[in-house]
């Protein structure tokens, strides 16, 4: 089994993934991570203007085993929470860099993006 | 994001003296993915959870239950001995026969709960949950040295050179024969492994795809799934023959290897108890909705006088099966179950179920919050959802 870890993203240490255009990022959990839980039941994502601090606990992830949470990568407000994959929460399992993110932020400290993991560095984090 | 919330994350946690089963290898070149589960490191699951679950439900599977202990008491006073100390009277069982049973304190509280089979007139087998194999085993053996039995029972824990799987699913009738190959040698007398009936054991000596005789290989028509299967002790080094002969002729069953994630999901739609979530010492067998298997016309046996009076004018609490009426997350043991405004009872099993796609859990609450359609809600990470008691088992064969 190895996990995809596109090479347009940067990553959190704690499995979240980041895409940022426009000075918005938007975050989901890594193959990696959603291989690991498996068959995600439900998803649980903040309310939009929330003001969230890096390394935050902003949403939680079911499996039918466990509950986890998920950490904000980056400080700022959510700007839109995606309902497809509260709706559908195996999204998360089967497309989990595209219609299985979790929430989007504006970002309120750019600076921020240079602490999380490129891939590289995040490949060699879960040894794919 | 991979910090566990709930009571799980002991799972995660792996320690240096966990024990491992005589599959442990096989797990390994499975792909299972190991946890800790009562001391011993054991898989949660091999392809995911639900897809384990489902296939048991439509085809087969095969699990490890060799961390699960075994004990003989044998002799002339071993069934005298044992419907003194169990709820159960296994006076009722014919050679080859099993029930289920539990063990109490004298004040009712369940030291375990547990398969016994007499597998000759004077010997009985008992199986016994692997987290409690050091609590039952001195247990057995201080009541046999105070008992008036005690010249007349021999004891023996087996736990460390037996272990087991289980076969469970409808299609298993269709492989389990080319397995475990003619008549039986003891026990219940069949022609035929598929001759046995629910809650029969037999003995077998040989296995196909070997030479020579084995065993004993002792064979019951048992589980913990809800579906009809079998249920296997050997030797430990037999162990990995018969589940590699079991994956190689299971195929036209569609068998595949099933970890102990899925075999919670399946107990817990059928409402078996689970030992440390449905019962403990606190908790009696009537309490927990098992009263059928505690016979107090049978004579005198530890806890009778307490379970008696709990039967005659109810228990304090009863053990409730609920299904998730809204939208909701996964209930999970230790989640407050709410009525009115009030925490009125606790969560001890919970789960998406695979099978209905909805949550569903077992949860103690006052008994007459206990009536199948009564609304009671659960307290999830602050919010409170909806949830409705309903008659046991919540999951039916269709």
């Amino acid at each position: 089994m190895s996990s995809q870890v596109p090479s347009d993203l940067r990553y959190a240490k704690s499995h979240e993934w980041v895409r940022v255009a426009n000075g918005i990022a938007t975050v989901g959990i890594t193959d990696h991570a959603q291989h690991e839980l498996t068959d995600v039941v439900f998803v649980e994502l903040p309310a939009v203007g929330r003001v969230v601090k890096a390394s935050e606990a902003c949403a939680v992830v079911e499996s039918v085993k466990t509950a986890s949470d998920i950490y904000a990568p980056v400080s700022g407000e959510i700007l839109a929470v995606n309902k497809a994959v509260s709706d559908n929460p195996a999204l998360v399992n089967t497309a989990p860099f595209a219609d299985g993110w979790f929430v989007q932020v504006k970002l309120s400290n750019p600076g921020e993006l240079d602490q999380l993991l490129t891939p590289e560095a995040y490949r060699a984090q879960i040894g794919a | 994001m991979i910090r566990i919330r709930t009571d799980a994350a002991c799972h995660l946690t792996t320690s240096m003296s966990l024990k491992r089963t005589p599959l442990f290898a096989a797990h390994q070149r499975l792909g299972g993915k190991l946890i800790e589960f009562g001391g011993w490191e054991m898989p949660v699951q091999y392809s995911s959870i639900v897809d384990e679950h489902l296939c048991v439900r439509r085809a087969s599977g095969i699990f490890d239950i060799s961390h699960m202990g075994e004990v003989f008491v044998t002799g002339p006073a071993a069934e005298g001995f044992l419907n003194e100390t169990l709820t159960n009277d296994v006076r009722k069982l014919a050679v080859g026969q099993g029930q289920y049973s539990q063990m109490c304190r004298e004040d009712g509280g369940t030291v375990d709960d547990l398969y016994v089979y007499r597998i000759a007139p004077m010997e009985f087998l008992l199986i016994i949950n692997a987290s409690r194999i050091e609590v039952d085993v001195p247990w057995l053996q201080e009541r046999i040295c105070g008992s008036s039995h005690r010249s007349g029972v021999f004891f023996e824990d087996a736990s460390s050179r037996l272990g087991a799987v289980a076969i469970q699913g409808p299609r298993v009738v269709q492989f389990i024969a080319d397995v475990f190959q003619g008549p039986s040698q003891a026990g219940t007398a069949v022609g035929s492994v598929l001759d046995l009936k629910k809650n029969e054991i037999g003995l077998w000596k040989s296995l196909s795809g070997t030479s020579g005789p084995m065993g004993p290989i002792w064979v019951a028509r048992t589980g913990y799934t809800g579906e009809d299967g079998f249920e296997v002790v050997a030797p430990g080094d037999m162990i990995e023959t018969i589940w590699n002969q079991c994956l190689d002729l299971g195929h036209v069953g569609c068998l595949q290897p099933c970890g102990l994630g899925a075999r919670d999901t399946l107990r817990t739609e059928v409402c078996y108890p689970l030992y440390g979530h449905e019962l403990d010492e606190a908790t009696s067998p009537i309490e927990a909705g098992l009263g059928i298997f505690v016979v107090f016309d049978k004579g005198g046996f530890v806890g009778r006088s307490v379970l008696l009076d709990q039967k005659t004018n109810g228990p304090r609490k009863r053990l409730a099966a609920f299904r998730m009426t809204d939208k909701s997350p996964p209930p999970r043991p230790g989640y407050a179950v709410i009525s009115g405004d009030q925490p009125v009872g606790t969560v001890v099993s919970g789960t998406q179920s695979p099978s209905l796609n909805q949550g569903i859990g077992l949860a103690y609450v006052p008994p007459t919050l206990a009536q199948p359609g009564t609304v009671i809600g659960v307290e999830i990470r602050g919010r409170r959802f909806a949830a409705e008691v309903v008659k046991k088992p919540i999951y039916r064969k269709p």
